[in-house]
């Protein structure tokens, strides 16, 4: 499914290295995390996945299918199946949220050649998956993310992911800033979504998401490379002894 | 305030240059001059605006509030035949206004012409025709009233005359249309005590037209008055706003919306005077700029000596969205009195890439998010409006353009 290939890339602004040599396989209905400490290349990691421009990959690949996504601009990715759940969900002011969400989802449907969705359907799919994560409707006739509490915020990115149903789902401490019952509630939102053709990259520092979404392997990054991989045992290591130790042992 | 009996004693006094001052007419002031002199039918007024006019010429850059429209040598020509502008060939705005019809002036509109700058003396030199609505004491307009002025090919003048009698309310809507020509088009809007009014002028020609609008308001005490300009078609375009704030406890609101697209050159220029104490306004204006578009918002605000706790605000927010556009903004605040709150602000900028990048990485393609996000930064004003239809109406206009040039 997703194949990333001794990765190298840089701040495109400034040459900085940010991601050294990253080698990661992610297969079908795998849920794969990655943990690793403050500034090790996460999030960028995560929006070079999405293409985003202020990255530039100086060698190696990303494969997804078997095919490579270097090529293709962050739309292109997004219809071909990618999904980005934000660490931090930027604040739109003017777009309202319900017509973003129908423009994102027709476009995605015009992509794939489907016909665009007509609109009592589209605002029922919208309910019923906004149900499922509590979410208020009357939150999605404001501008996009505006005002939305970081709670918010986070759910709004799920529900976004449940209507756009992406084969590769990738979370940015989608739980950081989530209370104990929004926590259930968002991962609840995720597990309904696994399924066998759908994989995720669940990017996290704490265990306690673990528990609710229960990976398959779990990845440590370090400087912008996967220094050790294993099951989800290893979540529970370093909960108990930090990061140290497996530094140490990769250095 | 030049009025004809003021001029005569001017030229009396030398102090009003005469026609053989202007070293060389340009080919635009020769057509005017002559058109004015092979007009059938003229008046005292019309006498004493276009001697203004012939005594000064078109405005050049040196005139201070033309600074950035340089009249004179960007109006390279005018139409030779003078016409009547003509109503009624669209529909309304929305769906249930009722349309006014343009007639001749009578001599009662003729006396509120004004003729202290270029725009007010080619209208007072040439207007024959208007709409005018009068909204009795108490009176409450049901559904919006609209006036067309639609101009082709020729040139036309027209001056609108628009009153609310104190705590009448409603909405008139003002479009200028037409393809291609010359209009002048002023509206004269007396707004009585305790009224509330909101007046829209939707403003989408085609691009081989010249147009030169001016709004003349005057406010009563307790009146709340919203002004919404949408300019988005004509070639070269001035839209003057002339606001006496004349009543204590009143509320002057201004919303403009302008979307310039390549070739285009639109100029709103704003002059609002807080004449009395406890007064409120609030400008807010939203530019896009595309190709070799060029804007200007020149908004002043004047606060007198008596007018004491005047609260104004002004923001001009533009998306630059090329390198070849240009957008002027002057805000100019003349305050006498000390206790005032005022401000103003001006932004230029692209479309954000942080906001791109998001809505592309939900698989809306790029022309389409940015698109979405110029519409975000202008609907958000055309909100302010309230008034649903209107909104409606207002925002298809801009989906247009941004379909056109976006
Ligand atoms: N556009 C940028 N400009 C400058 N520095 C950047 C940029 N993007 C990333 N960095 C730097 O790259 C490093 C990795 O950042 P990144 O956000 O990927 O870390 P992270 O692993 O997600 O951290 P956290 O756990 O705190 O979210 C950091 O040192 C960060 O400051
Ligand atoms: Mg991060």
């Amino acid at each position: 499914m997703l194949e990333i290939k001794n990765l190298h890339a840089q701040i495109a602004e400034d040459g900085t290295e940010i991601i050294r040599g990253l080698n990661l396989k992610v297969e079908q209905g795998e849920v794969a995390a990655i943990m690793g400490p403050n500034g090790s290349g996460k999030s960028t990691l995560s929006y070079i996945l999405a293409g985003r421009e202020d990255y530039e990959v100086t060698s190696g690949d990303i494969l997804f299918n078997g095919e490579s996504i270097l090529e293709m601009d962050p739309a292109e990715r997004a219809a071909s199946g990618v999904f980005l759940a934000f660490q931090y969900p930027v604040e739109i002011p003017g777009v309202p949220t319900m017509t973003f969400l129908k423009t994102a989802m027709n476009a995605q449907r015009k992509a794939r050649g489907e016909d665009e969705l007509a609109t009592p359907d589209f605002i029922k799919l919208v309910k019923e998956a906004a149900g499922k994560l509590s979410i208020n409707m009357e939150m999605l006739k404001r501008p996009l993310n505006v005002g939305f509490s970081g709670g918010e915020k986070k759910r709004a990115e799920i529900l976004q992911m449940a209507l756009l149903s992406p084969e590769l789902c990738v979370l940015d401490e989608t739980d950081s800033g989530l209370d104990i019952d929004a926590l259930k509630i968002v991962s609840d939102g995720v597990n309904a979504l696994r399924e066998q053709n759908r994989s995720f990259l669940v990017i996290t520092h704490y265990q306690r998401l673990l528990e609710h979404i229960v990976p398959d392997s779990v990845h440590v990054l370090y400087k912008g490379q996967i220094i050790q991989s294993g099951d989800k045992s290893l979540a529970l290591e370093l909960e108990a002894n930090g990061y140290a130790e497996i530094i140490g042992k990769a250095a | 305030m030049v009025t004809p009996k003021s001029l005569a004693k001017q030229r009396k006094a030398g102090k009003v240059m005469s026609v053989v001052s202007i070293a060389k007419l340009t080919e635009a002031e020769e057509m005017l001059f002559s058109a004015y002199d092979e007009r059938a039918e003229k008046s005292s007024q019309s006498d004493a605006a276009i001697a203004v006019l012939k005594a000064n010429g078109l405005p050049t850059r040196r005139v201070e509030s033309w600074h950035y429209t340089d009249l004179r040598s960007v109006l390279k020509n005018v139409p030779a035949e003078v016409g009547e502008a003509v109503s009624g060939k669209v529909d309304t705005l929305v769906g249930n206004a009722s349309l006014l019809a343009l007639d001749a002036l009578s001599n009662h509109e003729k006396a509120d012409f004004r003729f202290d700058d270029a725009i007010g003396q080619l209208n007072g030199a040439f207007a024959t025709s208007g709409s005018s609505l009068n909204v009795g004491a108490g009176e409450k307009l049901e559904s919006p009233k609209e006036i067309q002025n639609a101009v082709e090919g020729k040139a036309a003048h027209t001056t609108h005359t628009v009153s609310f009698a104190d705590k009448s309310s409603g909405t008139v809507i003002e479009r200028q249309l037409g393809e291609g020509g010359f209009a002048t088009s002023v509206t004269n809007l007396k707004i009585g005590n305790e009224a509330e009014v909101s007046y829209i002028i939707v403003q989408g020609k085609g691009v081989e037209a010249t147009h030169l609008g001016q709004i003349n308001v005057t406010l009563g005490a307790d009146a709340n008055f919203t002004l919404f300009v949408l300019n988005t078609g004509g070639k070269l375009v001035r839209q003057e706003i002339r606001i006496n704030v004349a009543g204590e406890g009143s509320d002057f609101q201004l919303r403009g919306v302008n979307l310039i697209g390549d070739g285009q050159h639109i100029d709103v220029t704003m002059d609002l005077c807080h004449n009395v104490p406890n007064t409120t306004s609030e400008e807010i204006i939203r530019n896009v700029v595309t190709g070799k578009g060029k804007g200007v918002f020149q908004g002043r605000i004047a606060v007198a000596q008596i007018a004491q706790k005047t609260d104004a605000k002004m923001a001009c927010n533009t998306l630059l969205l090329s390198d070849e556009g240009d957008f002027s903004t002057k805000p100019e605040l003349e305050i006498f009195a000390d206790d005032v709150a005022c401000g103003h602000g001006a932004t230029f900028t692209d479309l954000e890439p942080s906001y791109l990048f998001y809505l592309m990485s939900r698989g809306i393609p790029e022309k389409e998010a940015r698109a979405l996000l110029i519409k975000g930064f202008v609907d958000e004003i055309v909100e302010d409006l309230d008034h649903e239809a209107l909104e409606e109406a207002i925002v298809s206009i801009i989906d247009s353009w941004l379909d056109q040039n976006g």
